[in-house]
């Protein structure tokens, strides 16, 4: 449904994407995953033929984005990162204008805003002018927008900033319903919420594509290892090798504060829950336990992470 | 062509939602009035409409830029120029929609100022051919004034920056016209066809000559030319 090749953009000096090629089959959702700045909203302007890119190319629906421009808007939804509302329109009339520019016969009107405003949930707000809803609702209301047509594309920005977490879960199941008559690409610098919604992931990191693969294969390669952290006051000279004997740990690696109170970060498998034995440790050996805590996984942990191994792996 | 009837439909909404074309519109027509009235008493044996279509064109080159800068600056402020340059529709299509949005509340105004010849109708017996004329001359010199009020919307995201570089430009055509006048040679005859007003002359004496259609129809293609061209420029840039 969707394919690109070899994209690349540059906004002068600065390099926003490159070399991104990648296909998106018909029915599939599809995320884009990366840190502010890694070119998501670079391709889904490029795909909307907001932008052109300096050099490669894309199809959507069977349609050039450069020859048949016109034929691939016509087939996209778009929700941009800045939901494109006019605050001075009802959410209604707002609808009805975007169906008209995107050329939805006078017959079918009535009927298809009907039917995304139910889908988007917004019938609270049906006649509601948008300067007055709330953010939530503004959101959805740019969900509606890009439904409205019937696109058997859908392309959306962060569909679920700004929502309450009550909303996050019926916007995400919103769009997995969306994946039967529709081809879905999504953004989101939220690991789960990609991997919740999406078949499939893309990673972006500064322009370029670091991972594909679906979200369990992903999940499983970013978690490879868990890691605790423990403090202790006193730490005896063989403190180090005593845990790294523990069954299960993998890595040790020590940092000393002001006080003379040190800290451990011990990795262990994935499978293996070390906190109990190292516990234990502590308190048998009169350390003087003070702290002890797992250590989740940040976002920028997780692409650090990846763009390094991934890095390694080219090199 | 529905697709710019759209555009301009939704223009014409926006701008009647607001107040700021009720006071537009309001000002102008107390203007306007203020030079009709002192017209009519001042010279009560010949009263023509052309010395108020002549000062309608002055009071035009404050207003337009104030009708005109939201046209696409607001668009690209608030993110709304996604949406419409995202939908099946040509970048000409967009300017165009703009263009007769705008158009249409000056089209208002004009309704409004009918009153004047009406006026003049009830109580005398006036010449209808300059009337008309004049008529269609101001109209062209506001298509003038709009299409470079557009063009100035679409190089900026700030509205403020779009009137006032509007308004430079139109009075920058309007001192064209009045150094054209002291020079009393080529070049004075050569300023006298680039400035706007000086073709509005013609028509309220009653003439419509193709020579100043030329001229205004070629200077509207061109500022809207370049607004296209300044959308345009969003893909490369």
């Amino acid at each position: 449904m969707i394919e690109v090749s070899q994209l690349t953009k540059r906004y002068g000096e600065n390099l926003a994407l490159n070399n991104v090629s990648f296909k998106v089959n018909k029915g599939e959702i599809l995320g884009f995953l990366g840190p502010n700045g890694a070119g998501k909203t670079t391709t889904m302007k490029i795909l909307t033929c907001f932008m052109a890119p300096t050099s490669g190319g894309a199809r959507v629906a069977g349609h050039d984005i450069f020859e048949e421009s016109l034929d691939v808007r016509r087939n996209i939804g778009y929700l941009p990162e800045n939901v494109p509302l006019y605050q001075d329109l009802g959410v209604r009339d707002y609808l009805d204008y975007c169906a008209r520019l995107r050329g939805v016969p006078k017959d079918q009107r009535e009927e298809r805003i009907d039917d995304v405003i139910k889908k988007a949930r917004i019938e609270e707000v049906e006649n509601t002018i948008i300067r007055k809803c709330s953010k939530g609702y503004r959101q959805r209301v740019g969900i509606a927008q890009a439904l409205v047509h019937n696109p058997p594309v859908v392309i959306l920005d962060e569909p679920t900033i700004g929502l309450d977490p009550h909303q996050i879960i019926e916007t995400r199941k919103l769009i997995k319903s969306l994946a039967k008559d529709h081809t879905v690409v999504l953004s989101s610098h939220i690991l789960p919420e990609v991997s919740m919604t999406c078949e499939r992931v893309i990673i972006l990191n500064k322009g370029e594509i670091v991972a594909v693969d679906t979200p369990d294969n992903l999940t499983q390669k970013l978690q490879q290892s868990q890691k605790v952290q423990i403090q202790v006051r006193r730490a005896g000279e063989d403190a180090t090798t005593k845990i790294q004997d523990i069954e299960g740990v993998t890595n040790v690696g020590t940092a000393r504060t002001d006080r003379g109170a040190v800290t451990f970060t011990v990795e262990s498998a994935m499978d293996k829950d070390v906190r109990e034995d190292l516990a234990s440790l502590a308190v048998g050996s009169g350390w003087g336990l003070l702290e002890m805590k797992q250590i989740e996984l940040s976002l920028e942990q997780i692409f650090l992470q990846l763009t390094t191994t991934e890095e390694g792996v080219n090199n | 062509m529905r697709n710019i009837l759209t555009i301009a439909r939704r223009e014409v909404k926006a701008y009647f939602a607001s107040w700021m074309a009720y006071a537009t519109i309001a000002g102008f027509i107390v203007i306007s009035s203020y030079i009709f009235f002192v017209i009519l008493t001042q010279n009560k044996q010949d009263v023509r409409l052309q010395w108020v279509f002549s000062n309608m064109a002055v009071t035009f080159l404050f207003m337009t830029p104030l009708i005109t800068m939201r046209l696409l600056a607001e668009e690209k402020n608030t993110g709304t120029i996604e949406l419409l340059l995202t939908a099946p529709v040509t970048d000409w299509q967009v300017v165009l929609g703009k263009y007769f949005g705008a158009l249409s509340v000056f089209i208002a105004i004009f309704a409004l100022t009918l009153i004047y010849p009406l006026t003049i109708e009830h109580y005398a017996n006036p010449d209808r051919g300059p009337i008309l004329a004049g008529y269609l001359g101001i109209l062209l010199v506001v298509c003038c004034y709009v299409s470079v009020g557009l063009f100035s919307s679409s190089v900026t995201d700030s509205q403020v920056v779009a009137g006032f570089m509007g308004f430079g430009i139109l009075l920058g055509f309007w001192i064209v016209h009045w150094v054209s006048s002291s020079l009393n040679n080529f070049w004075g005859e050569f300023l006298k066809t680039i400035a706007i007003v000086p073709h509005l002359e013609d028509y309220t004496e009653g003439l419509v000559d193709t020579k100043h259609l030329v001229y205004q129809l070629s200077f509207i293609f061109f500022w809207l030319y370049c607004s296209v061209r300044i959308l345009e420029s969003r893909k490369w840039r």
